[in-house]
């Protein structure tokens, strides 16, 4: 699983470099490496691939969180080898949903991401473990039985003869239609993005979840809902994303707010960092659903932003976990003179987080809150404003996380003798850490590499 | 045409024909010692004119129209061999011991001349015809429901499932006689034009489908499954909710289709009424459940609402994806029932409280059993998420937004209790679980005939589309 997982990521930087080649040489389909095997004739399911900009990025991201979700559950007991099989497949359905193009298989990755986590929290998490790994399986769940509705109803109502997304884009489907299904797949898709007031799954989950689980999960699956969003929702019906964004955007206001305020109240570090994450996740959508170039690209630049920083946390909260028995703050403090490096790269993660300049979160909320502001209209700004005030809550929460468990004097005697991380633990840290650091210093690289792609969508939406 | 002539289109009752008297006379004649073969003997048998009957031959009508053969039939017979194949290979076990071994030939040669009844019934070109079929079709069904001769329940079930049997048939035979009393003829080919939707034959419809219903088990016609399903041998169970529920849904499909295309409004209401009904009611009572055969009992019940969402449509497609749902819920099904028939036969336990812990002493039967409630649940990349998706599909396809959005609301719900099996074998433990338990070798071969349906009939797109193409020979 190690070497697998390595594997991973050097497969997924290969592919990155030959994407890139490829679109320096001037190829301009909107997809590249594309293939296509006829599956079920009768609904004209194809099994097609195909990666743009996005996808690329998204599987990068996911090469790198699955390899250092592999570092971190080192040393998981009992049944290591049926953990790994069922984190297999979750990373395939992870990895599958983001080469398909074809809006079955994509579903079906969907699911297939879905359902080996009941057993993972089920069976190797911690807490409300039965609870919570039900909930969200049937939330989710849930989602995706509105979503499977979405996309039938858009294959039907096209009279498409396919269920290729690049081929869907050229049909124009009827307005009354594109207005139930764009719901129905927002809706379905946003659940797993957290969108409010669906998100109640997430914090539950994520704080039950072992810790390699918590960051696939938030790190990666909970992008799946914003690029499904993206992908399908928008990318297929832009008029009825135009006239319906005001709602959703609302909605995820609200969220990024209330997410913020509801991880100010939370003692347990994992409640603090999943509430943060129905936050940053609802940023993701807003930021969607803007439909600048400008504002999209940030909500590229977000998803991989947090999902690195995210994964960093998960990572390091399991990790002190595992050391010092609890998650909640109140019972601890001091930690940073026992465990320096654990304690550092908790307060980077921390300052990722509420967005301080460059690490990641600052290129991805700043082109955010720009691209936002490109809509002339008060409405729009009004909401980017009250958006923005995230920023601040996301400095109390943490600021005051970092300073009562990290500094301060010791809660615990026990804790004085706690050891600092091993090797592995440090590697995945620092490679996790790297990412945030290149994602806030250098965006250029990576909104150039996204332009291309996101230019396409826009393109759908202005005709 | 010579007399003869007229079984060519007869090869699989033939054949099955053939089996069941060898079968009958070598249970006469063999001696003790000889009857230690009878299993294997009939297995092989069996599994012969399983393979041999599989392929569709042209379309034909013999005995002046009472039996009408289309190579659709030969699937859906198939598909009924191949589920009745793995029930006897689940029950050999059971049928070896001391309790039940003096009655195998009764259960192999009953339990054929059910299926003799259901083949009759789904190549039926006639109304008697289809009445006679389902009569052989249920009269043997509740002796072999009563099988248990000392067992209280078994007697029970199968005293339940004789009266309310033939009291839906006498409803149906109402209704069959006040459709003469309208059209004037039986022959399906005839009566179509003939319909025209006046209020006396739509009673008379709703008759005789209620008839069709109770072999179905939809809601409202479902009270007799649970105690039945509960009290009869397990491999009995799992007969009836797999190849007569199968087999009634497809004779269900035909006649609506083929006879009643013309009263297309008023059924497919009723369909969407019974639907819904079946759908939720099964859902609901399932998750109070702790008998694993009730459990199943209540699933089946809503399985039918989703294998009746094919019919709604009206369409070849949702002919297609109704087969189809079939043939995986053959596998599904017999998975789930083949882990119970073993440990019931090894422990006597049928609980879903009795499966705690179940991984750590059985990790291959807790595998199979997960595999078989993903399945039933429809969780991708399992068989049972295609053949859902498909009947969603095929029932979308004619615009039953509201209908869809139901049923896959209610997937929600029966995942729900699904996952409780799951969570009971894998995440709860137990001080006293499930010994660790052998199975024979045929309900192995058994197990992983089903394990290996469940995951790979999905993945191959082309039983699909070979289904497709004989379901336009309607």
């Amino acid at each position: 699983m190690v070497a697998g997982s390595v594997a991973l990521v050097v497969a997924s930087a290969y592919l990155t470099v030959s994407y890139l080649a490829q679109r320096s040489a001037g190829a301009a389909d909107p997809m590249l490496f594309t293939s296509n095997w006829m599956w079920y004739k009768p609904l004209n399911i194809a099994f097609s691939l195909g990666v743009d900009g996005v996808s690329v990025a998204m599987i990068c991201l996911s090469a790198i969180i699955v390899m250092t979700g592999t570092f971190t559950s080192w040393k998981i007991e009992p049944l290591t080898r049926e953990f790994f099989m069922w984190f297999c497949l979750l990373s395939t359905g992870v990895f599958g949903f983001f080469i398909t193009t074809d809006m079955f298989t994509m579903f079906m990755f969907y699911e297939v991401a879905l359902i080996p986590m009941y057993l993972l929290i089920g069976i190797w998490g911690s807490g409300k473990k039965e609870y919570s790994a039900m909930k969200l399986t049937l939330m989710l769940m849930g989602a995706s039985a509105i979503l499977l509705v979405g996309i039938l109803g858009i294959y039907f109502s096209a009279g498409a003869t396919t269920m290729n997304v690049l081929e869907l884009v050229n049909i124009y489907i009827p307005m009354e239609s594109q207005y139930l299904f764009f719901v129905l797949s927002f809706v379905g898709f946003g659940v797993l993005g957290a969108l409010f007031p669906f998100h109640t799954w997430s914090p539950d989950g994520h704080a039950a979840a072992p810790t390699a689980v918590s960051m696939l999960h938030a790190g990666v699956l909970m992008k799946l809902g914003g690029y499904g969003c993206f992908r399908v929702s928008i990318y297929l019906m832009p008029e009825a994303a135009k006239e319906l964004a005001p709602i959703f955007l609302v909605l995820t206001a609200i969220g990024v707010v209330y997410g913020g305020l509801a991880a100010i109240h939370q003692r347990d570090l994992k409640y603090i960092n999943a509430y943060s994450s129905v936050s940053h996740c609802n940023l993701v959508l807003f930021a969607i659903l803007m439909l600048t170039q400008t504002a999209m690209t940030g909500a590229v630049l977000q998803m991989l932003s947090h999902g690195l920083m995210t994964a960093l946390f998960f990572a390091l909260i399991g990790m002190i976990y595992g050391r010092t028995g609890t998650r909640m703050i109140t019972e601890m403090g001091g930690l940073m003179r026992v465990i320096p490096f654990l304690g550092v790269a908790f307060v980077i993660a921390g300052l990722a987080s509420l967005g301080l300049p460059g690490l990641s979160g600052f290129a991805a909320e700043m082109t955010i809150f720009f691209g936002a502001f490109e809509n002339a209209d008060v409405f729009r700004r009004v909401l980017t404003v009250a958006a923005v005030s995230s920023i601040v809550v996301t400095a109390v929460y943490i600021l005051r996380m970092v300073g009562k468990f990290l500094y301060g004097p010791m809660q615990n005697q026990k804790h004085a003798s706690i050891t600092d991380a091993v090797w592995f633990e440090r590697l995945a840290v620092i490679v996790l850490i790297a990412g945030i650091v290149y994602i806030g210093s250098f965006p250029f690289g990576l909104s150039e590499m996204l332009n291309d792609s996101l230019g396409n969508v826009i393109a759908a939406l202005q005709r | 045409m010579d007399y003869i002539s007229n079984f060519l289109f007869m090869r699989s009752e033939v054949s099955l024909l053939a089996v069941m008297v060898f079968l009958l006379l070598f249970d006469l004649i063999a001696g003790k010692k000889g009857m230690k073969y009878f299993q294997p003997i009939a297995l092989i048998a069996f599994a012969a004119h399983t393979i041999w009957t599989f392929v569709p031959y042209e379309a034909g009508v013999s005995f002046g129209g009472m039996y009408d053969y289309k190579p659709v039939m030969t699937i859906v017979k198939g598909i009924l061999n191949i589920a009745t194949l793995i029930v006897f290979m689940q029950a050999k076990e059971v049928f070896d011991t001391e309790r039940q071994g003096n009655k195998r030939g009764e259960f192999y040669f009953l339990t054929m001349v059910t299926l003799l009844g259901m083949y009759f019934m789904i190549s039926s070109g006639h109304f008697l015809m289809l009445f006679i079929g389902l009569e052989m079709a249920s009269i043997p069904l509740a002796t072999i429901v009563a099988m248990e001769k000392f067992s209280k329940k078994s007697a029970e079930a199968g005293a339940k499932y004789i009266l309310l049997a033939a009291f839906s048939s006498g409803v149906m035979l109402f209704g069959i006689s006040y459709l003469y009393g309208t059209v004037g003829t039986l022959y399906f080919t005839d009566m179509p034009n003939l319909i025209s939707a006046n209020p006396l034959q739509i009673m008379a419809f709703v008759f005789f489908v209620a008839g069709l219903f109770f072999k179905v088990s939809l809601v409202p016609f479902h009270l007799w499954a649970a105690d039945v399903y509960e009290g009869a041998p397990t491999n009995v169970t799992a007969y009836l909710s797999v190849v007569s529920k199968g087999s009634a849904v497809f004779v269900l499909m035909l006649l609506l289709y083929k006879v009643f295309g013309n009263l297309i409004v008023q059924w497919q209401g009723i369909l969407f009424a019974v639907i819904v009904l079946s759908i939720t009611v099964g859902n609901l009572f399932a998750l109070r459940q702790d008998n694993i055969k009730r459990f199943l009992a209540f699933s089946s019940i809503s399985q039918a609402g989703y294998l009746a969402l094919g019919i709604i449509s009206g369409t070849a497609f949702g002919m297609t994806t109704m087969i189809y749902y079939i043939f995986v819920y053959v596998f599904s099904n017999l998975a789930a029932f083949g882990v119970i028939s073993s440990i019931e036969n090894k422990t006597g336990k049928v609980n879903i409280s009795d499966y705690k812990g179940l991984y750590s002493t059985n990790p291959k039967l807790s595998f199979i059993m997960m595999l078989a409630m993903f399945s039933l649940g429809g969780i991708p990349i399992f068989a049972g998420f295609f053949s859902k998706f498909f009947i969603f599909a095929a029932a979308l396809e004619k615009g039953f937004y509201v209908l869809v959005l139901i049923a896959v609301i209610n997937t929600i719900i029966s995942l729900y209790y699904y996952l409780l099996v799951v969570k009971a074998m894998f995440i709860d433990s137990s001080d006293n679980p499930i010994p660790t338990i052998q199975t024979d070798n045929y309900n192995r071969v058994s197990l992983f005939i089903c394990t290996a349906g469940i995951i790979l009939i999905g993945l191959f797109g082309v039983i699909m589309d070979k289904i497709e193409l004989y379901s336009f020979g309607m």
